[in-house]
């Protein structure tokens, strides 16, 4: 799961872990309002205004509906023109950004639409750095990476310069070891206060990492101010959906508008879908299998609509949600059920196809290949409902059935 | 010869909820030896089983099975009763590492973890605790392991197996299935097929079950089905290019797949550019694997890795 920016300062800061400033606005009018108590507060007549938006590439992205406008805006109006003069230009600008669309390098050409800001102090930047925490997967750890690179893509760095690239493993038991945190400081070239302010910075990011189950954390740029503070510019988080449960603080925070309304709803029924942009139509048991069914149904020329999981314990009511979940997507031109049942029991899943059919009917092509646990009973269901199913005998024997009979 | 489990392989389950008890009947049923449960809340009692013997696993028993497995509060209790070496377990997730370090702590060989969604933080933890012991964990989120006609640990239909000569490694469940379907078909058989799971932090990878079946005198092929994310394919295919006398096919799932997307497994993930199922075919090819271009063709792409 992704929160948002302001979110995931909201918990760093909760753990020792500085962050400038900041006021969140869903409205003008709140954006405005955030500008005097933050400019009283930071001392510093500078503002900058935040998209929030669950995407990166915010500061060099435009909108769609005004593309002279990014979705990082720093406002100078305040030194020479007074706390007014910054409110005026927030007004302008929030006016322009809630809901406009932004489009960055993350979100696509579609774009996403901005429904809230973040109004921050700014910082007097002397140095950029980058960090993050996230799992290495050779290692079966987490790792801390750091790169005297800030404020760029990383991915581009690991690219083109990946011995500027530093890693550091966290031992689960122990954390961080502080002399872990003394070698990146040293590595990375910082010294003075700020030695000291980033190794505690890097040691509680690795404390947070553990604590709060994130898939990722990642502070793009980290400064360092003039007066030698440590400071999380930005801030990016998502979180282990298997570890939710135990932070429900963290589970309350996600935006339902970032997702799309079909995946929403599959995943609150227990499933696992993701929309593509095909024509085919696709409900199969196992990650595994529904991705080779999606590559297979690509490979005989066709363009799977879907990716669809059932999993392993799915009940005939989830197949029958899956089954409305697909049907729901005006694209589908036919339907492919790929079955090859494991822990998932065939004459469920016909069960659930029957259940769907008979409740939200059916306007397209069904092709449907069952393998596996109680496949017999499964086709006997399937057979005496007298459904109009086209059976298949493999998976590419149902990819090329379901392309030629949803060709137009 | 197989790897990882025999017909000496004696198997305890580990949490005993609905599917705990259904594939432990079905395990029965093939004939694996099944010798007691684990089950804090109903130590003390037995758990009863019968049915109709699943004549496409172990040979030679009789056409029905009725049977009362002891159910014990700890792992190590039940290890001292019954003499258990293996493991298998359905436990919910929120407990599941903690169940896997239990039968570390008590000195099992094989731990077999069917249990999908274990939170990350709690596989790293039991990983950890894993180092310096002599356990071998299977999984987490994986289908299992199956010698055809001697045991079968986990969640697998049983007669789609044939006893033969190909061993068969992958991270998905389902794509285990085709590919041991395929083999049996076309007459090959397995030796053993082991489900490595879907979970980014797994007890055993691909390069550890090659090194088994490379020493494994039964075993002629190996078939290796892997997908997006992590790059344990590409190591797979160093150790096949540099080690591997024995011939060896495979598959890659999610050339479809749209980067940053987590395609159900909690491992499938393409992100910042890396895991793609293009890199591990390349690494695969250039190592000498043949790679199916379809899992219809899985059992086909090992006949001619054979040749």
């Amino acid at each position: 799961m992704k929160i948002h920016e302001h979110q995931a300062k909201q918990l760093l800061a909760a753990r020792g872990i500085p962050v400038p400033l900041g006021r969140v606005a869903r409205s003008v009018d709140e954006a405005v309002a955030a500008v005097r108590p933050l400019i009283d507060e930071s001392g510093n007549p500078v503002v900058v205004l935040k998209s929030q938006i669950h995407a990166g590439g915010r500061g060099k992205g435009t909108f769609k509906e005004h593309p002279d406008v990014r979705g990082v805006n720093v406002i100078t109006d305040g030194v020479e023109g007074g706390p007014s003069a910054t409110e005026e230009a927030v007004r302008e600008l929030a006016k322009k950004m809630l809901g406009g669309t932004l489009v960055t390098i993350q979100t696509g050409e579609e774009g996403k639409q901005v429904n809230r800001l973040y109004v921050e102090q700014g910082i007097d930047i002397a140095r950029e750095l980058y960090l993050a925490v996230l799992l290495d997967r050779a290692t079966s750890r987490n790792i801390v990476m750091a790169s005297t690179e800030g404020g760029v893509e990383i991915e581009k760095v690991a690219e083109e310069t990946p011995d500027k690239i530093l890693r550091a493993q966290i031992d689960p038991a122990i954390g961080l070891a502080p002399f872990q945190a003394n070698e990146l400081v040293h590595r990375l070239g910082i010294d003075g206060e700020a030695a000291k302010n980033f190794a505690r910075f890097v040691r509680n990011l690795a404390d947070a990492a553990t604590e709060l189950d994130t898939d990722l954390i990642e502070i793009n740029p980290l400064v360092i101010t003039k007066t030698g503070e440590v400071i999380a510019l930005d801030g990016k988080m998502s979180f282990d959906d298997n570890a939710l449960y135990r932070h429900p603080d963290i589970a309350d925070m996600r935006d339902e508008t970032e997702d799309d309304p079909l995946e929403l709803a599959a995943k609150n029924a227990g499933l696992n879908y993701i929309k593509l942009d095909g024509t085919i139509g696709c409900l199969v048991n196992g990650a595994g299998l529904a991705m080779a069914t999606m590559d297979t149904i690509k490979h005989v020329g066709g363009e799977p609509a879907n990716f669809l999981d059932v999993g392993g314990g799915a009940t005939a009511d989830q197949v029958t949600t899956a089954f409305q979940i697909i049907t729901k997507d005006p694209s589908v031109k036919g339907i492919f059920v790929n079955i090859f049942g494991g822990i998932m029991r065939c004459d469920v899943i016909a069960t659930g196809i029957v259940e769907a059919v008979e409740r939200v009917g059916l306007e397209v092509p069904l092709v449907v290949r069952l393998e596996g646990t109680n496949v017999e009973e499964g086709k006997r269901i399937i057979e005496e409902s007298g459904l109009e199913v086209t059976n298949a005998d493999s998976l590419r024997d149902g990819a090329e059935k379901i392309l030629e009979l949803s060709a137009p | 010869m197989s790897v990882l489990v025999d017909k000496n392989t004696r198997v305890l389950v580990q949490g005993l909820g609905k599917t705990g008890e259904f594939h432990t009947d079905k395990a029965i049923a093939y004939g694996t030896e099944m010798v007691g449960v684990v089950h804090p809340t109903r130590a003390g009692t037995e758990a009863h089983f019968d049915g109709e013997t699943d004549h496409s696993g172990v040979p030679g028993r009789d056409d029905t099975y009725s049977v009362d497995l002891p159910i014990f509060a700890t792992v190590k209790e039940a290890v001292e009763e019954t003499g258990a070496n293996a493991s298998v377990l359905y436990v919910p997730p929120p407990f599941a590492a903690d169940a896997i370090m239990e039968a570390v702590a008590a000195g099992l060989d094989l731990v077999v973890a069917i249990t999908e969604g274990i939170p990350v933080a709690d596989m790293i933890e039991a990983k950890r605790y894993l180092q310096g012991t002599n356990t071998r964990l299977i999984g987490p989120n994986c289908p299992g392991v199956i010698t055809p006609g001697e045991c079968k640990i986990g969640i697998m239909p049983g007669y789609i197996h044939e006893r033969g000569r190909i061993g068969v490694i992958s991270r998905s469940g389902t794509l285990t299935y085709e590919a041991v379907h395929q083999l049996t078909l076309l007459g090959l058989g397995q030796t053993t097929a082991v489900g490595i799971g879907g979970d980014p932090v797994n007890g055993t990878n691909f390069v550890d079950c090659l090194k088994m079946f490379e020493a494994d005198d039964e075993t002629e092929g190996v078939i290796m089905i892997g997908e997006i994310g992590g790059t344990a394919e590409e190591d797979a295919a160093e150790y096949v290019r540099s080690q591997m006398s024995k011939p060896v096919a495979g598959f890659i799932a999610g050339t479809t797949a749209p980067p940053g997307k987590r395609m159900g497994h909690a491992g499938a993930i393409v992100s910042g550019g890396k895991g793609t199922a293009e890199a591990k075919i390349e690494a695969m090819n250039e190592a000498g694997i043949v790679v199916a271009e379809t899992p219809s063709d899985m059992g086909e792409a090992m006949v001619r890795a054979l040749g």
